[in-house]
């Protein structure tokens, strides 16, 4: 993009490091990405937005902001988007997908903390992301104890605002979430300086799950044999959800549908149909985390879904009600879908486990692949519910812990293809 | 005849079979160059077996080093091998238990002798032959007597750490603190059967069950393994060390 370096430097963004991140980024981009066979068109539009992943979209959220508009980061599932664009903001998922920016936070943070609490650190502390950069401010959450804390070192950097998301799912729970809902449509509103009208909210809430709608309809595709599109391709089109305008991010991920439909009904796939499908399950994988993806799929085998934050939690059913046009209604609405995420710092939380069956059934799974974070204690510990449930209805089942360095790759692609050999 | 080599990341095996039969085998150190170690191992095997290159009609290469040996007709996991390895010698065993020099893996087999499950160490080499080597340099004793030495302890050292680096650490505080070098050595050894141990249990442990790779040479970790889990471990007739080459070597014949 033009006058992006200009940009860059108006925001302060340490420019030396910007280029050493963007060419890593390109290179690994070039090396998972375009080597891939049988590529859908209708990727032309992502590989697009990646090529200028640190130019265009940063330049429309700060042009915004011109216009008087607020672009709001997030880090997580839970803050309702919904709220965000009614207030005439932009909401953004935050970069906290790469070790490159551990170097910045390492000084300030524990160093057996996860690598995406760390890596969101990073970006923020060594100025390295045009995204936070183009922040009012953030919205972070209480999904687990390393985030809960961080939020308050984040403050010293970036302005924190907090919503708290409770633990259980009881009527009482459920009264304190939907506070916070409410809670955080005044925040927009002070923030904004606009007044959220139940027209607008409607709008907004039709908008959101415009884009929910889509991405289901690319996981529906994704349940056909052969597979009409990679795993590493639809998990880019998740990514890529949480940042982009989410009119144009719907259209396109329509115009990629309408594409697929045209495969499943020629029967024309990726790869032969005989290559196992891999569900796969666990913490979420932020730009530009393709690692797993990628061993699994040049080890012979595709990820057919993802249960995950970059995947069906993102987008899950039940969608946000449309119905209500009153306030009051609207944001109850919002706060029972929102809640209705079955993330692993909920306790109990089973239907995770009975979604996990399903997805495996739905999606013809060969496997299951539990992936987990480092140091994600939540995810991490709920494995052993997930193994036993899974044990029992006889769906093989491999555990992988990572971050985001490569050098576990020779280990994790043992595991993997020894995976392959074992479902095979 | 067939050939399987197993390229680890500190040892290469190398298995010749002939008629179905270990005609020759060879175990040599990786070093820098896998793909090197890997067609030294094979020469050195072929010679062992008294055949020539030509004879061998299929080589399937295993291990670490599996893909940047380019003479393979097929790379397969050291988890199969392991499982064909140890069937072939004991068609009842169900449980393989397999450190080598950076993985600990736990394999369980179903009654033809494929793996139905199985579970590695993650990234850090606590509990692997590694460990055991650095260890080793820290309290300056043999790595091949460590087995011995540790057999002499009567009260072994309790270590709280798994961790290479902080294991270190704690040898080196126990050093100082005067502690006999065969109850650290025995503490060590505890402490790998513990978390290798803990990792079979959780996959659910059943026998019979074999021990291989190069710690399975180790007589300490044996006999602190067979403690912590309260099993014998089912003898094998060839050194524990090629077993992931065997099966390569068998996986080779059925290709």
């Amino acid at each position: 993009m033009e006058g992006e370096r200009e940009m860059w430097k108006a925001q302060g963004i340490d420019l030396k490091r910007n280029d050493e991140f963007l060419e890593a980024a390109g290179k690994i981009y070039g090396d998972v990405y375009m080597k891939q066979p049988n590529r859908p068109k209708g990727m032309g539009f992502f590989d697009f937005v990646m090529s200028e992943v640190h130019s265009i979209r940063p330049k429309e959220m700060i042009d915004h902001r011109e216009k008087g508009g607020k672009v709001v980061g997030t880090f997580c599932v839970y803050v309702p988007d919904e709220i965000i664009f009614a207030a005439n903001g932009i909401g953004v998922g935050l970069c906290c997908g790469s070790d490159f920016s551990f170097i910045d936070a390492e000084d300030i943070l524990p160093t057996n903390l996860c690598p995406l609490i760390k890596s969101g650190m990073g970006f923020k502390k060594g100025m390295l992301s045009p995204y936070f950069e183009a922040c009012d401010f953030i919205v972070g959450e209480t999904t687990c104890d390393g985030k809960k804390k961080v939020w308050e070192i984040f403050d010293n950097y970036i302005p924190t605002y907090i919503m708290e998301v409770p633990q259980k799912k009881d009527p009482k729970q459920r009264e304190l979430w939907l506070k916070e809902v409410e809670l955080f449509k005044e925040k927009m509103e002070k923030e904004s300086g606009v007044t959220i009208t139940p027209e607008v909210l409607g709008e907004k809430i039709k908008l959101i799950n415009a884009r929910r709608k889509a991405l289901e309809r690319l996981y529906e595709l994704r349940k056909s044999s052969p597979l009409p599109i990679s795993g590493k391709d639809a998990l880019l089109v998740s990514q890529i959800a949480f940042y982009d305008d989410p009119v144009r991010f719907t259209s396109k991920t329509n115009e990629l549908c309408d594409e697929l439909e045209e495969r499943v009904k020629n029967g024309e796939g990726v790869v032969e149909p005989t290559a196992p499908r891999i569900l796969v399950s666990g913490c979420p994988m932020v730009i530009p985390n393709w690692k797993l993806h990628h061993i699994v799929e040049t080890s012979g085998a595709i990820v057919a879904c993802e249960e995950t934050c970059t995947g069906t939690r993102y987008f899950d059913t039940p969608i946000v009600d449309e119905t209500p046009t009153d306030i009051d209604g609207q944001l109850k609405a919002i706060a029972d879908r929102y809640l209705n995420i079955k993330c692993s710092c909920f306790t109990p939380n089973d239907d995770r486990i009975d979604q996990i069956i399903k997805f495996a059934r739905d999606y013809r799974a060969d496997g299951v692949i539990y992936y987990t974070l480092q140091f994600c204690l939540t995810y991490n510990v709920e494995y052993e519910k997930v193994k036993r449930a899974l044990n029992k209805e006889g769906i093989p089942l491999l555990r992988i812990e990572t971050d985001y360095s490569e050098e576990d790759t020779g280990q994790l692609k043992t595991r993997i293809e020894g995976f392959l050999e074992r479902i095979s | 005849m067939f050939a399987g080599i197993d390229v680890g990341s500190l040892v290469t095996k190398a298995v010749v079979l002939r008629d179905g039969k270990v005609a020759g085998y060879s175990i040599i150190s990786s070093r820098t160059n896998p793909r090197k170690a890997g067609e030294q191992a094979l020469e050195k095997a072929i010679t062992n077996a008294n055949c020539k290159r030509e004879d061998i009609k299929c080589i399937v290469a295993t291990g670490y080093g599996r893909s940047s040996f380019s003479f393979a007709d097929k790379t397969v996991t050291e988890l199969t091998c392991h499982a064909t390895g140890a069937h072939y010698l004991n068609t009842e065993i169900r449980t393989v238990i397999d450190i080598g020099g950076q993985d600990s893996k736990v394999i369980k087999l179903d009654e033809s002798g494929k793996m139905s499950d199985f579970a590695m160490n993650d990234k850090c080499a606590a509990g692997t032959g590694r460990f055991l080597e650095v260890m080793a340099q820290a309290l300056e004793v043999g790595l091949d007597s460590m087995g011995e030495f540790s057999l002499k302890s009567d009260k072994p050292c309790s270590l709280s750490s798994i961790c290479t680096v902080f294991a270190e650490t704690e040898v080196i505080s126990l050093i100082a603190s005067g502690a006999k070098k065969k109850d650290i050595v025995a503490g060590l050894h505890m402490s790998i059967a513990r978390r290798v141990g803990s990792m079979a249990k959780g996959l659910g442990l059943q026998k019979e069950i074999a021990f291989t790779g190069g710690v399975a040479k180790n007589s300490g970790v044996r006999s602190a393994f067979e403690e912590f889990l309260s099993v014998k471990f089912a003898p094998i007739s060839e050194d524990p060390q090629i077993i992931g080459a065997l099966g390569a070597a068998l996986v080779a014949s059925k290709f």
